[in-house]
C-alpha cells in the first residue's frame, strides 16, 4: 500500500503547477518570527503532513495560509493565484477548509448550526447532501445535532470540527492536530475518515500531526518543522525510516 | 386599581421603547465589547429626522396618516443606519486591536460630538411636534371621574415594538446572516475561517441596531409632542440600564431589562416622586453592577475549553 503512495508521489510530484505553493514565507507576531522563510508544497489529490516539536510553528503555517496572520515576507500561491494579500474570508472561499488547533467550536450553537456556519462558501444547495455525508462519516453527530457544542465531549468537538471543515466541500482541507487528547479509538476512526475522504472525494489534505508514525504512514509526503523552518522533506515512508525523525520524533512508540 | 392600569400601560409604552434602545447596546457589546455610548445620540437623531419628515412630508401634502408614517419610519431608519455605519467605520473600527478603553473614550467624544452637532444645525430649543395620531379607548372609569385610557398612539408603540422585536429574533436566530453574527460574539477569527465578512458582520450590527433605535426616536417624537438634542443621554442611559439589568449581550434580556425599566420607572413617578423617577434608574443601574453584574438573563458560561 505504501508503495503504491510513493508511486502517486512520484507522478503528481512531476507534473506542473502544485494546487498549493509555499514559497519563503516569514510570518511574524510582534517581533517574534514564528515563521523563518518556509517552502512547501501540496499537490492535488495528496495527503501531506507536517510534523515537528512543540512551537515549531506547525500552526502558525496553517493560519498563514488563510491569512491570519498574514505572511510578512514570501507568497503563498493557491490554485496558481497569489493569495498571501486576499483577505481570510476571500481565501477559503477559493476552497481552503481548515479545522484549527484547539477546535474552536462555536460553544453557544447547536452541533447542527456548527455544521451550517460550515457551509457558508459551500455551493448553494449542497447543504443536505453534504450535511448526510458528514452524518454518514461521524454518525454521533446525528444523535448530538440540537445539543449545543460547549456540551460535546473533547472527541466529539473534535468530530464536529472535521465536519464543519467538510462542510463547504473545499478542495484543500487543513487539519491542525486532529487527533490531539482522543482515545486511541477515536484517533485510528479519525485517521481512517481522512484517509477515505482523500481515496473516495479525492480531497487534498495537508494535515499536522503529533502523532508522527500515524501520520507518517497515512500521508503521501511530509515535511518536519523545526523553530519555524523546514528541515526534512520525503514520502512518508522514507521519513518513517530516516534516523533523525525516528529519534525525535517516533521514539519510545509504536 | 384604576391608577394602577394606567401605570401599567404607560409603563409597557416607555419600556418599549427603551427595549428597542437597549437592543443596539446589547447587540454592539456583544459582537465588540464596547459600550457605544453614541447610541443615544443615534436615537435623538432619529427623533430630529422624524419631526422634519413629518414636516416635510405634510408640506408635500401626504398627510394620510398610515403612508405618513410608513415614510416617516423608513426615512429615519436609513438615515440613522448611515449615521450608525459611519460611526463605527470612523471612530471604532481604526482602533480596533488597541487598548480596551481607547473605542470607549471614542465613543464618547462621538456622542459629545453629535450632540454638539444636532444643537450647531437645528437649534438649542426644543421642536414641537403636532400630534400626529390623536384619540385612544377608555378602557376604566373610576367613581371620582379618573379616566384610565390606552391611546391609539400607545396601542401602536406596543404593536409595532412587538412586530420588531419578534421580527429581529428571528432575523438572529434563524437565518445564515444572524448565524454569522452570533458567531463573530463567539469567535472572530473561526468565522473568518468559515468565510464571514467579518468587518462587513459588525458594521451590519451597528446599522441594525441604529435602524431600531430611530424606530425608538420616531415614536417618542409622535408620544411626547418635543425632543430636543439633549434627549439622546437620558434615555440612553436608561437604555443602557436596561441592557444591563436584562444581561449584556442578551437578546431577550435586553427587551425583557427595558420593559422592566419603563413599569420600574412610571411606577416610580407615579408613587413616590416624579422629580427622582430618573434617579430610580440610576440606583438600578448601580445595584445591579453591584450584585448581578451578569443580569437577569446574562450569557452561562458553559463552554469546554
Ligand atoms: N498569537 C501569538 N502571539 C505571539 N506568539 C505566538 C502566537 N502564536 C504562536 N506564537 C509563537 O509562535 C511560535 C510558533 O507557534 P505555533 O503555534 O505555530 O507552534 P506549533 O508548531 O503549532 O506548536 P504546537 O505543536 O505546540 O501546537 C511559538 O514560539 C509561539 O510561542
Ligand atoms: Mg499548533
Amino acid at each position: 500500500m505504501t508503495a503504491v503512495k510513493t508511486g502517486t508521489t512520484a507522478n503528481t510530484g512531476s507534473t506542473g503547477e502544485p494546487m498549493l505553493r509555499i514559497e519563503g514565507v516569514h510570518t511574524f507576531y510582534g517581533s517574534i518570527e514564528a515563521l523563518k522563510g518556509v517552502d512547501m508544497q501540496v499537490q492535488a489529490g495528496e495527503i501531506v503532513t507536517l510534523i515537528g516539536a512543540n512551537g515549531a510553528g506547525k500552526s502558525t503555517l496553517l493560519m498563514t495560509i488563510c491569512g491570519n496572520p498574514r505572511a510578512k515576507f514570501g507568497r503563498v500561491v493557491f490554485e496558481g493565484e497569489d493569495i498571501t494579500q486576499v483577505p481570510t474570508f476571500e481565501i477559503v472561499r477559493r476552497g481552503i477548509a481548515q479545522s484549527p488547533e484547539g477546535r474552536r467550536i462555536f460553544g453557544r450553537m447547536t452541533v447542527l448550526e456548527n455544521l451550517q456556519m460550515g457551509s457558508i462558501t459551500a455551493q448553494p444547495g449542497s447543504f443536505d447532501r453534504e450535511l448526510e455525508r458528514v452524518y454518514t462519516l461521524f454518525p454521533r453527530l446525528k444523535e448530538r445535532q440540537a445539543q449545543r457544542g460547549g456540551t460535546l465531549s473533547g472527541g466529539e468537538q473534535q468530530m464536529l470540527a472535521i465536519g464543519r471543515a467538510l462542510m463547504s466541500q473545499p478542495r484543500l482541507l487543513l487539519l491542525d492536530e486532529p487527533s490531539l487528547g482522543l482515545a486511541p479509538l477515536i484517533v485510528k476512526q479519525i485517521f481512517k475518515v481522512i484517509e477515505d475522504i482523500n481515496r473516495e472525494q479525492g480531497m487534498t489534505v495537508f494535515l499536522v500531526e503529533q502523532n508522527a508514525f500515524h501520520a507518517l504512514k497515512l500521508a503521501h509526503r511530509g515535511y518536519v518543522m523545526v523553530n519555524g523552518n523546514i528541515t526534512l522533506q520525503g514520502t512518508g515512508r522514507e521519513l518513517l525510516a530516516n534516523e533523525e525523525v525516528r529519534t525525535a520524533y517516533l521514539e519510545g512508540g509504536h | 386599581m384604576e391608577y394602577f392600569v394606567q401605570q401599567l400601560i404607560n409603563g409597557l409604552t416607555l419600556g418599549a421603547i427603551y427595549g428597542l434602545i437597549a437592543i443596539g447596546y446589547t447587540m454592539v457589546y456583544g459582537i465588540i465589547g464596547m459600550i457605544n455610548f453614541a447610541h443615544g445620540e443615534i436615537y435623538m437623531i432619529g427623533a430630529f429626522i422624524a419631526v422634519i419628515s413629518f414636516i416635510v412630508l405634510g408640506a408635500a401634502g401626504i398627510t394620510w396618516v398610515p403612508v405618513m408614517l410608513m415614510l416617516v419610519l423608513i426615512i429615519s431608519m436609513v438615515f440613522t443606519s448611515i449615521y450608525g455605519w459611519t460611526i463605527e467605520r470612523l471612530a471604532y473600527r481604526p482602533l480596533r486591536g488597541s487598548f480596551r478603553l481607547a473605542p470607549l473614550i471614542s465613543a464618547i467624544g462621538m456622542s459629545i460630538f453629535l450632540q454638539n452637532y444636532v444643537q450647531l444645525v437645528q437649534g438649542a430649543r426644543v421642536k414641537p411636534m403636532p400630534p400626529v395620531i390623536q384619540g385612544g379607548f377608555v378602557i376604566m372609569e373610576r367613581a371620582d371621574g379618573f379616566v384610565v385610557s390606552l391611546s391609539y398612539l400607545q396601542i401602536l408603540i406596543i404593536v409595532l415594538t412587538t412586530v420588531l422585536m419578534v421580527g429581529f429574533t428571528g432575523l438572529i436566530t434563524r437565518t445564515e446572516l444572524g448565524r454569522a453574527q452570533r458567531a463573530c460574539e463567539q469567535d472572530k477569527t473561526m468565522a473568518g475561517l468559515l468565510g464571514v465578512n467579518v468587518d462587513r458582520t459588525i458594521s451590519l450590527t451597528f446599522v441594525l441596531g441604529a435602524a431600531l433605535a430611530a424606530v425608538a426616536g420616531v415614536m417618542v417624537t409622535m408620544y411626547y409632542g418635543v425632543i430636543d438634542f439633549f434627549i439622546g443621554f437620558l434615555a440612553g442611559v436608561k437604555a443602557f440600564t436596561a441592557a444591563v439589568l436584562g444581561g449584556i449581550g442578551s437578546l431577550p434580556g435586553a427587551m425583557l431589562g427595558g420593559l422592566l425599566i419603563g413599569l420600574i420607572e412610571a411606577f416610580w413617578s407615579a408613587y413616590f416622586s416624579i422629580e427622582y423617577k430618573d434617579v430610580a434608574t440610576f440606583a438600578i443601574l448601580v445595584l445591579v453592577l453591584i450584585f448581578r453584574p451578569t443580569g437577569l438573563l446574562g450569557k452561562p458560561e458553559i463552554e469546554k475549553v
